[in-house]
């Protein structure tokens, strides 16, 4: 288990103080209480069960597009 | 020659398990710092947590903690020995547990960087049961990066610094290493890519003469950082001078509860047995690894005594630490 890593990941469901998060296929529920006003299709960085940091759109899923293509190869 | 210190253990694995070292000019060093949470928690607060665990306590924890060597034993050797150890992911699974078992006490282990003293912070402000305490050894990186540069023996030309940690505390917690130290400084992202580029982002800063604070990692860390984390650290903690396992004293490096949280403190609600706390056994060097004064096949111990099977020292515990890195994904031959 790793502390200090940070997966991206995108909201699916707003649940109260938690959201269900995508990260490329696994979904978990991650508690949203650090941000202010998440919505639906936001990508976020999660850290241990925590949503830190909102990430530009356009960035994050070239990022996760990248790392689809490294999980294919 | 051009030494960059990587911050988080994080950019150590990148370097390590993508082979970067093996693409950089041989002038150029890049020795991982001290930003494993797990090495550099003092062993008092693992022996204390054995104690609590050994004594019927339900200790929660993250796993990297489980095996890293304290003075009497190990929270695993702990575990083994019917101690009720138990290890989560998050902060919150360790509140459900006090939730779930009200007729227990509840220990949770809080230890981390900027990244997760929002965490706890967050729960303690949402409310936790009354079974419920934390035993808070939360650490602050830049006091131990003003540490690192005023050791002499030490040579730095640049920082890398920890992309999440960024993301709470923004770019202008770091501004201070350029403005005031002079300090080409970086804040990078945990791709390849991103740490190659923080590289190059500081090559050329050195090439023109040049000390400023660059955010790679632009695409999550914001200038100001995430201000609601900030105020729940604020809120909940306050500022202390801390021990860091290997490294000593920093001033104002480590994060305690505030008066009203008290009653959530693990260490005021208990007693324990006083004892001399070892941090650093005879002959291991982690507490020179941990600053960045020696790779870790220098250390003689390295492999040979101390594996990730039976570690001696705390850096060859967690997938974080450097040894466990070295010793994972070795180092690529120069191209």
């Amino acid at each position: 288990m790793d502390m200090c890593l940070g997966v991206p990941a995108k909201v699916l469901e707003i649940r109260g103080e938690k959201a269900l998060v995508d990260f490329g296929g696994v979904t978990r529920e991650a508690f949203i209480t650090l941000l202010d006003d998440v919505k639906i299709g936001d990508y976020v960085m999660i850290h241990t069960g925590y949503a830190i940091e909102k990430l530009k759109p356009e960035e994050a899923e070239e990022i996760l597009k990248m790392l689809e293509e490294v999980n294919k190869s | 020659m051009f030494a960059g210190q990587p911050l988080a253990p994080r950019h150590e694995q990148t370097i390590s398990r993508f082979g970067l070292r093996s693409l950089l000019p041989e002038e150029v060093e890049v020795i991982a710092g001290p930003g494993c949470p797990v090495c550099v928690t003092p062993t008092v607060a693992l022996d204390r947590a054995v104690e609590l665990a050994l004594r019927g306590v339900i200790v929660t924890a993250f796993g990297d903690l489980m095996m890293v060597p304290a003075t009497r034993m190990s929270l695993l050797e702990a575990k083994a020995r019917g101690g009720d150890v138990r290890v989560v992911y998050s902060v919150s699974d360790a509140v459900e547990v006090a939730r779930r078992n009200p007729d227990r006490e509840v220990v949770f282990v809080s230890v981390g960087f900027e990244t997760t003293a929002p965490t706890t912070a967050s729960e303690l402000l949402r409310g936790v049961p009354e079974n419920f305490s934390v035993m808070c050894y939360h650490r602050l990186i830049p006091p131990a990066m003003e540490l690192l540069l005023g050791i002499g023996d030490i040579h730095i030309d640049g920082f890398i610094c920890p992309g999440h940690v960024a993301a709470i505390i923004g770019v202008k917690a770091f501004r201070i290493f350029a403005e005031a130290y002079k300090m080409p400084t970086t804040i990078a992202g945990f791709e390849p890519n991103d740490v190659l580029l923080a590289i190059l982002m500081l090559l050329r800063q050195l090439r023109d003469g040049e000390a400023m604070c660059e955010n790679e990692y632009s695409r999550v860390v914001r200038e100001e950082g995430n201000l609601k984390a900030q105020q729940f650290i604020d809120e909940v903690y306050d500022i202390a001078t801390a021990d860091w396992r290997g490294i000593g004293r920093i001033p104002q490096s480590g994060l305690t509860l505030k008066k009203e949280f008290e009653d959530f403190d693990a260490e005021k609600r208990y007693e324990f047995t006083s004892m001399k706390h070892v941090d650093i056994n005879p002959g291991c060097n982690c507490h020179l690894v941990m600053i960045g004064k020696i790779y870790p096949p220098e250390c003689r111990l390295f492999g040979k005594v101390c594996t990730p099977q039976k570690p001696y020292g705390p850096c060859m515990v967690s997938s974080e630490g450097t040894c466990r890195i070295y010793y994972k994904y070795g180092e690529r031959p120069k191209l």
